[in-house]
């Protein structure tokens, strides 16, 4: 663990005289970016048709056979580098079996105890800094296909669309211990795998989903306790009710002197509570052994080496070479890498212009525009290169910062150059000495009273002198010259 | 000219080449057999009229260029066939119509062949007998109420009758050779990896493996050069070079070294298999090849192994059959309780055994025991014929413990029954290739038959071998046609 995390705030559940830790490890499900199956060649585009994505060997037909996506291996490599873990050379597909409507195979293909990725770690970015939290190790698997229960009142309807799509489970180790860092973690693996390509992160779809592992211990205390599994939640959010929900359920159990049982349970996000599902001696028995059907998946070192070379640059590195290269500081890099998009745009705007000014006008003006119409980078209504010319524009002084605010409202409305808009309505800043000086002489003699009142000391109308040059000129007047010409005249 | 249905493939292929016969004249011949020959119970689904159709179709626009000009042949019901219904002798499937093709039976029309039927088999290839077919008994032509061996038993009995001139099996643990043996008929199990299992319903996957049923080892290896090949939609197909088995039979086989395993000598051996094997090693002796005493020492392990092997990936593999998606489906009145009556009523009782068994061994407390155990045995007999290998090029044994029994002798003793596959499991295992040749008779005048094993991808050595036994020994089929009035 990193120095810096202890003095992040605690995360601890106070009862009576005990204060209790939680801890919390996540296995989260992450869809493999692809175009088609893990196993066969049928598409994944999400929102299609129910039952119009699916091949023979994703229904499971007598005969049908396996046969591996080699670029979904290929996006597990990645991801596995991205998480700096361990690729194992030889990993095991394995089928765990289970009946239900929705697995055509009566078994999902998915990897036990040879998963293709091994032990890594993940630096989340905390406000007071950052904290390393182990990666167990991530292994290949198959969707299921979806059972729909609500559309006829008499039948389950199943929807085999999703059935073979390929999943990453990312396995935690126990790291984790606040709702805060668990909101840091799974963000920053959503920005790890949309560097990489291999995840859209996208979890209204679906694309990321998460089983969280919780116990509860006295503050202190080396021994872990006994966990509760709570299944597939898709939302950071519900994450985070979840767990304080569970992890409060559990100290209350503790504190009233009862035991944890280990057990599966569910979230209802309607009543904001988890329900036990089933025990431990309940738990399916998976019969896993190795899938006939497949070889054990062996790697050559060449085919490794090839996907390192293409791993582009990620958070971390690229946070790094922002702060050492742009001067940035460790929050300001944190907000621009934390998404890929928005260190695109950062780094288009950053190139042709001032990376100070591009950094404050992102962060600030943008972020709340894009906010305000709930947007995202991608679709946002100014380009990088116009506000890299706005930029530009205030820097060559050509127009004043609070100028730039009106025509970045301007630009918004169809992606307008700044530069047209500043011809057009002639909002050129005024920085000739002579011009300017016109104005403050008019000015001056128009406000004799206050003059006099200024130079017997009441040095705060220089203000008052100040607004009514800006008022005079439009708004056009460099504000710095003014300032200049008006303390000469004045004193 | 004699009788059509008389003819061995190999000839059928080259009259229709000299257009001496017509595949409609030879599709029609076998067609007239097949239904008077109702009673053997070999067919499952008749495929005649589509047949003679398309062996008209190949009469007018003919390629002679093909390996199996307009040659009709009946297939084992485990194939599953584009438009033909596929049942694996179960009623799970009994109305199950696929609508895709297995590779193997692509590559049989790809050259030519015409599809006139489905031939019976135990149920899900369970069984060493044919008497586990949800579609009834099939009669071995060899005599009456004489299983015809399993569980490719439809396959046997079709082509040992002549309702089919060669036909194709699967082989998991003697599914081939057994019944071949049982008939007097030719069955080839290719190493593993040679033929596609595509399209094929699995029984035990590590294990199935479609092969050649055949009247002679000529027709074998025509038909083995028709069906294997490499198959990128099975992941344990084998990219190697496939020989041209036929154009390079040779009965040659001097030099040759022949081991023989003296752990298949077991205990209670009838007289006349001993006699029989000693028949072989003797022509192989007089054709200038070795014999060599050789060394299986876990021999005695594999029918255990085996038995915990196949039904494991076996309880897997059927739990597709739920009825949610495609065949039989029961009443329920939930999920749980529509899986239970769908399985319960759609399967047979072997085959519950050996899901019941497979889901045992592979449980958790018990998997270490038995399915881990199985696996590491399961090596050291594979190592058992690497090291034997090393001092020869093949390996003789008996193909089956006995000759074909009766119908009903064995249907309440399972273990009796699973030991028929002593000889013939051990290969399977290794993933090795054998044939089972018909080499004599019991004092009943049953066929039985005698197995070369070879090394792996050695097809080519194991026919010519049994090409060498085949022109010495003689055999002649005693087939009264007992079932035609």
């Amino acid at each position: 663990m990193d120095k810096l995390s202890k003095e992040n705030k605690e995360y601890l559940i106070k009862r009576n005289t005990n204060e209790y830790e939680v801890v919390i490890g996540l296995e989260v499900h992450a869809q493999v970016l692809s175009e088609s199956k893990l196993f066969s060649t049928s598409p994944t585009k999400f929102g299609s048709e129910p039952n119009t994505q699916v091949s023979l060997v994703d229904a499971a037909f007598p005969g049908m056979l396996p046969v591996i996506n080699e670029f979904c291996i290929k996006q597990a490599i990645k991801t596995g580098i991205g998480l700096n873990a361990k690729i194992n050379k030889k990993s095991i597909f394995d089928r765990k079996n289970y009946f239900y409507a929705d697995l055509p195979q009566g078994y999902q293909i998915s990897q036990y105890k040879n998963p293709i990725v091994g032990e890594g770690t993940v630096t989340l970015d905390l406000p007071n800094g950052e904290k390393k939290i182990g990666i167990e190790r991530l292994h290949l698997e198959q969707d299921a296909g979806k059972s729909i229960h609500d559309i006829d009142p008499n039948n389950t309807l199943v929807d085999l669309n999703r059935s073979g799509v390929a999943l990453m489970e990312i396995v935690s180790k126990p790291d984790l211990r606040s709702l805060d860092e668990v909101n840091s973690y799974i963000k920053k693996l959503r920005s790890i795998m949309r560097y990489l390509g291999t995840c859209d992160g996208n979890m209204q779809e679906g694309s990321l989903r998460a089983d969280v592992n919780v116990s509860v211990r006295k503050k202190g205390s080396k021994e872990l306790g006994t966990r509760c599994e709570i299944k597939n939640v898709n939302s950071i959010k519900f994450m985070q009710m979840a767990i304080d929900y569970e992890a409060n359920r559990q100290v209350d159990v503790l504190e009233e002197g009862g035991s944890i049982d280990q057990e599966t349970r569910l979230f209802d996000t309607k009543k904001n509570e988890t329900r036990s599902m089933r025990s431990k001696e309940d738990a399916h028995d998976y019969r896993y052994f190795p899938d006939p059907d497949l070889l054990p998946l062996e790697l050559d070192e060449n085919f490794i080496n090839d996907i390192k070379k293409n791993i582009p640059e990620l958070p971390d590195e690229k946070k790094k070479r922002f702060i050492e290269k742009f001067k940035l500081s460790p929050y300001e890099a944190n907000i621009l890498v934390s998404d890929i998009d928005t260190s695109k745009y950062f780094e288009e705007v950053s190139k042709n212009s001032d990376v100070k000014l591009a950094t404050n006008w992102i962060t600030g003006e943008l972020f709340a525009l894009l906010n305000e119409k709930n947007l995202e980078i991608t679709e946002s209504p100014i380009s990088s290169k116009n506000l890299s010319k706005l930029i530009n524009l205030i820097k060559k002084g050509t127009i004043s910062g609070k100028i730039a605010k009106t025509i970045f409202e301007l630009m918004s409305d169809g992606d307008k150059d700044p530069e047209k808009i500043v011809e057009e309505k002639g909002l050129k800043q005024q920085s000739d000495p002579k011009e300017l000086e016109k104005i403050i002489d008019k000015i001056i003699s128009e406000n004799p009273k206050n003059v006099e009142l200024y130079k017997s000391g009441k040095d705060k109308l220089f203000g008052f002198f100040v607004g009514q040059v800006m008022k005079s000129s439009g708004g056009k007047a460099n504000p710095q010259l003014v300032n200049e010409i008006l303390k000469k005249k004045l004193n | 000219m004699s009788n059509i249905i008389d003819l061995k493939l190999f000839e059928l292929v080259e009259k229709i080449k000299k257009k001496e016969i017509s595949s409609t004249e030879v599709t029609k011949a076998f067609i007239d057999r097949s239904q008077k020959s109702k009673k053997l119970n070999s067919y499952i689904t008749e495929n005649f009229e589509n047949a003679l159709q398309k062996a008209k179709q190949f009469d007018e626009k003919p390629d002679f260029n093909k390996k199996l000009p307009g040659i009709p042949l009946a297939v084992k019901d485990l194939f599953c066939t584009k438009n033909i219904r596929t049942t694996a002798g179960s009623k799970i499937l009994e109305n199950f119509i696929p609508t895709y093709e297995s590779t193997v039976t692509q590559n049989i029309l790809n050259e030519g062949g015409i599809i006139i039927g489905k031939l019976n088999c135990d149920e899900f290839a369970m069984g060493s007998s044919n008497e586990t077919s949800f579609f009834g008994n099939v009669q071995n032509p060899i005599s009456e109420n004489l299983v015809p061996g399993g569980s490719s038993g439809g396959s046997s009995s079709a082509l040992a009758a002549k309702l089919t001139p060669a036909t194709i099996g699967t082989d998991t643990g003697g599914s081939i050779r057994q019944p071949a043996s049982f008939t007097g008929t030719v069955g080839l199990k290719p190493t593993y990896g040679s033929c596609s299992r595509y399209g094929i319903v699995a029984f035990a996957s590590s294990l199935d493996q479609a092969g050649p049923m055949t009247q002679n080892v000529k027709d074998c290896a025509l038909m083995l050069e028709v069906i294997s090949s490499y198959d990128n939609k099975d992941s344990t197909s084998v990219d190697f070079k496939r020989g041209q088995y036929l154009k390079d039979i040779n009965e040659n086989i001097k030099g040759k070294k022949i081991g023989i395993p003296k752990q298949y000598r077991v205990d209670g051996m009838a007289k006349e298999i001993e006699e029989l094997w000693k028949k072989g090693m003797k022509i192989i002796e007089d054709n200038g090849g070795e014999i060599i005493e050789i060394n299986l020492p876990n021999t005695n392990y594999a029918l255990p192994t085996y038995y915990i092997v196949a039904p494991a990936e076996a309880s897997s593999n059927l739990a597709r059959y739920d009825g949610v998606k495609y065949g039989f489906r029961s009443k329920g009145e939930n999920l749980i309780d529509m899986y239970e009556k769908t399985r319960s009523e759609g399967f047979g009782d072997e085959v519950k055994r050996r899901i019941m068994i497979g889901t045992y061994v592979l449980s958790s407390g018990y998997y270490d025991a038995y399915y881990l155990k199985a696996q590491k045995v399961r090596r050291l007999i594979k190592n058992d014929f690497d090291e034997a290998y090393k001092k020869v090029d093949a390996i003789l044994t008996p193909s089956t413990p006995s000759s074909a029994f009766k119908i009903g002798e064995k249907t309440n003793d399972p273990v009796s029954m699973y030991l028929n596959d002593i000889f013939t499991v051990p290969i399977n295992l290794a993933g090795l290739p054998a044939i089972s040749i018909p080499a004599g008779h019991d004092k009943s005048g049953y066929p039985l038959g005698l197995q070369v094993i070879g090394k792996a991808f050695d097809e080519q050595n194991i026919l010519n071998i049994a090409y060498s036994i085949e022109k010495n020994i003689n055999f002649k089929n005693n087939i009264n046609d007992w079932w035609i009035n």
